[in-house]
């Protein structure tokens, strides 16, 4: 038993990068699309960290890199210390006991052939962790801690709601006694009354495992309540960086600014249009800050120099933005 | 009473939803006519081909004796289906055609679904040159017509069942490598694939315990109407003289015989043409009536 040193973090990504190509077609020659541009992750144990941006940005492929689930186009990954850039597929799946992933659609991540009871026996089987009794003891016991009646050991997917379904793959990740879970917009496909319920539950199972997560959403809310720390990514970069309160509370990034303005909120009318336009196409990014063509606050200078992610207040908190960083932006103010 | 009811409730969770399966599958396929006809005409051919040489009237008849004195005699009471012109009981000889039929139909479509459904698969769940060969060489098995190349074939490797056999699973297989391959590359995308690999599912598990499971109700409903497909082209290769040969009491080659005699002597081509048109409506039907049963959206809806 090799235990980490103590101060190692769990999980520590450098330059993490990955490029897709178009295909050639007949109109076009082959491009290639930067979906994660050189990002760096640091998770210490028992942490949580947030990754939040609009659809598109980069979130889930970031979370498969890190997961060692897509090849990875640049960088490298440390997990409790050991260097995993390189490791073998099958020097991997024995490593995947220790990190999960839960899925944004819960139907979609349960095979539908199987039964509750193969769908969480089957980590468990594959690791050759337990059989025969023991494998159905420790399932029923799995069942019990995600809050699902012992009775559903022998339904299928379908018979379950979305709640369920995911309190299923919860228990399927927890199988494996992971210490890291990446969670991909867990609760995004449930109603609403039901993500509360999960978010609670999930809360609470961290602290009581110990567990470290990867929270990935796209619901700043959602983030506040369950993630100490938050990094805001924007178009395969992390864009800002620091602690969920700070981050939420004082952000500096015109992005992450833009992002919290839209949050419809009781007593505004409508939405504040704080990010006009879409986000632009990855296979073409501008140039210079990428973000630049929707800023309310470009300067010349973000037309041409991508800024770094330099610490703007305080040793924790950091942004890439060169207005932000040079004198502060002013304060938000509440209502506009 | 309160500690014994989540037992109860347990066990009758698992056997409730077992038998809840097998009546929803029996109700729909009961639920139309056309399946239920199907599924008849099925266990009719199935019941004929297991029991045919014990209850055949005229057992001899089966090898092809030579009975001039009741040479092509019309339907009677003696002989339902009439006789043929060296004498023998159509009847018999059409019922002991069923099991040669039935085995040559399944015969075929088992060993084309064995060489089409791992090739289409591993197609589906690889990529580059492995997927790129293995489709290209479907695509041109797919791009002859099947029962022409069949013909060719059988023309080289000299007449016989065996033969017609070999010849039609060899034009029959490409069909399954698409199926197989259409269905692995749709199901490789699904979540669940991936969360097999998070918990470390080898791709060969992954293959076995999930694409393939997910991928079988079309190819099951695929595999019941080429029975049927596949008897039907025996029959054609038996009706050119490239199958069974002639006292071998086959359908196709019966009929071939009997053209010569149509239409004053009809019962001799009608009622083997009777049996393949029953038998191959049959398969198709019972194809049918599988397909609603094995699509999940039946169940839910």
């Amino acid at each position: 038993m090799t235990a980490p040193l103590p101060e190692a973090p769990l999980l520590e990504a450098r330059g993490l990068a990955k490029t897709y190509l178009t295909p050639r077609t007949a109109f076009r020659p082959p491009g290639r699309v930067a979906a994660v541009a050189g990002v760096d992750v640091t998770l210490e144990a028992g942490a949580s960290l947030g990754l939040v941006g609009e659809s598109g940005c980069g979130k889930s492929t970031l979370a498969r890199l890190l997961l060692r689930l897509v090849p990875l186009s640049g960088g490298s990954i440390r997990f409790a210390g050991q260097d995993i850039t390189d490791l073998s597929e099958r020097a991997m799946r024995r490593l995947r006991r220790r990190m999960q992933l839960i899925h944004q659609n819960p139907s979609a991540a349960l095979d539908p052939r199987l039964t509750v009871m193969s769908a969480v026996a089957e980590p468990l089987r594959i690791q050759g962790i337990a059989r025969g009794r023991a494998l159905h003891d420790r399932v029923a016991a799995l069942l019990a801690e995600v809050g699902l009646p012992g009775d559903f050991l022998h339904r299928h997917p379908h018979e379950l709601s979305g709640g369920q379904k995911q309190r299923v793959c919860i228990a399927r990740a927890l199988a494996l006694e992971p210490q890291l879970v990446v969670l991909d917009e867990p609760t995004s496909a449930l109603d609403v009354s039901v993500q509360a319920q999960i978010l609670d539950f999930l809360g609470a199972l961290r602290r009581q495992r110990g567990l470290s997560y990867l929270f990935i959403s796209h619901n700043l809310a959602v983030v506040r309540q369950v993630c100490e720390r938050v990094a805001v990514m924007y178009l395969g970069r992390i864009v800002e960086e620091g602690p969920a309160a700070e981050v939420l509370e004082r952000p500096q990034h015109p992005y992450t600014r833009a992002l919290l303005a839209s949050v419809p909120r009781l007593g505004v009318a409508g939405v504040a249009a704080a990010a006009p336009g879409d986000p632009p196409n990855p296979a073409d990014p501008p140039p210079g800050c990428a973000f630049h063509p929707r800023c309310l606050v470009a300067e010349p200078a973000c037309r041409t120099t991508a800024p770094a992610l330099n610490f703007a207040r305080g040793e924790d908190h950091r942004v890439a933005c060169h207005v932000a960083a040079r004198r502060g932006l002013p304060e938000m103010t509440e209502t506009t | 009473m309160a500690d014994v009811l989540p037992v109860e409730a347990a066990s009758a969770g698992v056997s409730g939803g077992r038998g809840r399966k097998w009546r929803l599958a029996a109700w729909l396929l009961g639920r139309s006519f056309s399946s239920r006809l199907g599924l008849a005409l099925v266990v009719l051919v199935v019941g004929l081909a297991l029991a045919g040489p014990w209850i055949v009237p005229y057992p001899d008849d089966v090898a092809g004796a030579v009975n001039l004195a009741r040479k092509l005699q019309p339907p009677s009471a003696a002989h339902w289906f009439g006789t043929d012109e060296v004498g023998n009981d159509i009847l018999t000889r059409v019922i002991v055609g069923a099991r040669l039929s039935l085995l040559v139909g399944i015969g075929i479509m088992l060993a084309a679904a064995g060489i089409g459904v791992p090739l289409g698969i591993l197609a589906g769940m690889s990529s580059g040159r492995l997927r790129e060969t293995i489709m290209r060489l479907t695509d041109m098995f797919l791009s002859v017509p099947g029962l022409v190349l069949a013909i060719a074939i059988v023309a080289a490797l000299g007449p016989g069942i065996g033969n017609a056999m070999v010849a039609l699973v060899l034009v029959w297989w490409p069909g399954y490598v698409r199926l197989a391959e259409a269905k692995a590359l749709s199901i490789r995308e699904e979540p669940y694939i991936e969360a097999a690999r998070v918990a470390g599912a080898s791709r060969l598990r992954i293959l076995w315990r999930h694409v393939l499971p997910n991928s079988l109700s079309p190819l099951i409903v695929k595999m019941s109407m080429d029975i049927g497909q596949a008897i039907l082209a025996v029959a054609s290769l038996g009706f050119i003289g490239l199958g069974a040969k002639p006292p071998t009491p086959e359908w196709g080659a019966m009929i071939a015989i009997a053209r010569g005699y149509l239409p004053e002597w009809w019962w001799y081509a009608l009622f083997p043409g009777l049996a393949i048109y029953l038998s191959v409506l049959g398969f198709n039907l019972l194809g049918d009536g599988l397909r609603d049963i094995l699509d999940p959206r039946s169940h839910r809806g």
